[in-house]
């Protein structure tokens, strides 16, 4: 299997982890991961509040680039970069004096036709999905995780055409697939306040309390994530929920690619598990020896 | 608050129309039935409910909206979006306002959200792609905020978090993207 891969701008810095285990993962399951070359930001929740033909050109930029890679299906681990490039091609196709001042800005053809898939869709669909239990190395079972979608991979439904946008089950699928326990829970489309990050931390302090508050209710040891706005949100915000709100959370966030990875024998260095500011190693320490 | 009359005219009707050029949607479909302001997230922390606002641009009441923090707070989640059951995109209305209080040189209530909109957009437009560092940089340059998350920054830069350096692949590119798009929304 052989996809383009458009990586996005986080995950070549500060979610490196995320691109790091996307790709080993990827690698035990034989999928050719082939990044655009050359590719430009999408815009990200930005460039739609200065010009709605701004925000259809960046990621139009990037799709026609897969026209000179033979390749017409495209895998997008980062949700914010898949819904801006879902979005794109929806607009494009909805408004046809949008596409020919796109064509213009970018002097190439819309590519609106390219198959944009979400990381988590080409797990959790056959081939893979079958293919998973095969390459588990390592037993998982005693890990009980929820799964944490945030906003943008299941919103609006009619762009993202992805699973039940209020409760989906996508990567659910994929975890218990690598053997992992999952549990049902409130808060799996719950907003973590994104890029307020660094103009407004209370907000994402507050938003982000709420979630991790309902996944120990729930009696999880870790939250697996597939966003990695809502990964530095609910990592590195638990000081200020200390703070906050007096809670001491020590909740592992991890993303799926990583305890997929793990399942599949790969080492926790490798997958990167030590660049998470809250500590997320040990809980594998636990399992193993639980599992010894 | 006492009530006043509204004398609404053909005028009224200016700010919803600016709206769908900006944005593409028609704000007239929604009857103000509640629903996306009791699934907002950030609902609490604004002035008007995006219900309020809506109706405030049906109404054309250019002040209200404009002097309005509620775009301003807006993440971006969708969840208004998706469940208004006229099938209004509020947050794109919402993205389409700010696009007009731009190009009306309108100043925003929340000037620290609209400084790290700049910010990025100017980020990219140098580096190609997100230079996160460089842009946390800019942005307390551009608010005086040095104290915010420092030692949180600190230690994420000793993890190895961020790229310390820009790479500038595919800067031309948007450079021309974000040249030619000016020159076409003139046009």
């Amino acid at each position: 299997m052989k996809y383009a891969y458009y990586p996005g701008c986080s995950l070549h810095s500060s979610a490196k982890e995320y691109d790091r285990s996307m790709r080993s993962v990827c690698d035990k399951l034989d999928v050719e991961l082939v990044e655009i070359e050359k590719w430009v930001c999408c815009g990200s929740t930005v460039a739609h509040n200065q010009s709605k033909l701004l925000a259809a050109a960046l990621p139009m930029a990037n799709l026609a680039r897969l026209q000179n890679m033979g390749l017409d299906e495209v895998v997008v681990p980062c949700p914010a970069c898949f819904s801006k490039l879902k979005t794109a091609q929806h607009n494009v196709k909805s408004d046809k004096k949008l596409k020919r001042d796109v064509v213009e800005v970018i002097h190439k053809d819309c590519n609106d036709e390219a198959k944009v898939y979400h990381a988590l869709k080409i797990f959790s669909e056959e081939p893979l999905l079958s293919k998973i239990p095969t390459v588990v190395e390592r037993d998982l079972s005693g890990l009980k995780v929820v799964c944490y979608y945030g906003c943008l991979i299941t919103r609006p439904p009619e762009i993202t055409q992805f699973d039940v946008c209020e409760y989906p089950e996508t990567m659910d699928r994929v975890l218990n697939a690598a053997g992992i326990t999952t549990l049902d829970w409130d808060s799996k489309t719950k907003c973590c306040g994104s890029s307020f990050a660094l103009t407004k931390p209370n907000i994402v302090v507050e938003l982000s309390h709420r979630i991790i508050d309902s996944a120990k209710a729930v009696g999880a040891d870790a939250i697996a994530v597939a966003c990695p706005f809502c990964h530095a949100n609910l990592d590195t915000r638990q000081p200020d929920m200390g703070k906050a709100y007096g809670t001491e959370f020590n909740m592992p966030i991890l993303y799926f690619t990583q305890l997929m990875g793990y399942s599949f024998g790969i080492s926790p260095k490798e997958l990167l598990v030590d660049k998470h500011m809250t500590d997320a190693e040990s809980i594998f320490e636990e399992v193993s020896q639980h599992a010894q | 608050m006492a009530e006043e009359v509204l004398h609404l005219d053909e005028k009224s009707f200016k700010l919803s129309d600016a709206v769908k050029a900006a944005g593409g949607i028609d704000v007239n479909w929604c009857y103000q039935c509640g629903k996306c302001a009791s699934g907002c997230p950030l609902s609490g922390e604004m002035d008007l409910t995006p219900t309020q606002l809506i109706h405030a641009i049906q109404l054309g009441l250019k002040d209200l909206v404009y002097n309005s923090k509620t775009m301003w707070l807006c993440s971006s989640c969708q969840t208004c979006t998706t469940r208004c059951p006229q099938n209004v995109d509020i947050a794109e209305v919402l993205a389409a306002v700010k696009v007009l209080m731009q190009r009306d040189k309108k100043k925003s209530k929340l000037p620290d959200v609209l400084k790290f909109n700049k910010e990025f957009l100017r980020n990219i437009r140098w580096f190609g792609r997100t230079y996160e560092l460089g842009m946390v940089a800019m942005l307390k340059l551009v608010t005086w905020n040095f104290t915010q998350d420092l030692r949180m920054g600190l230690k994420m830069l000793k993890k190895g978090k961020f790229s310390i350096f820009p790479r500038f692949k595919g800067s031309w590119a948007v450079h021309n993207i974000f040249r030619r798009t000016g020159k076409q929304e003139k046009a």
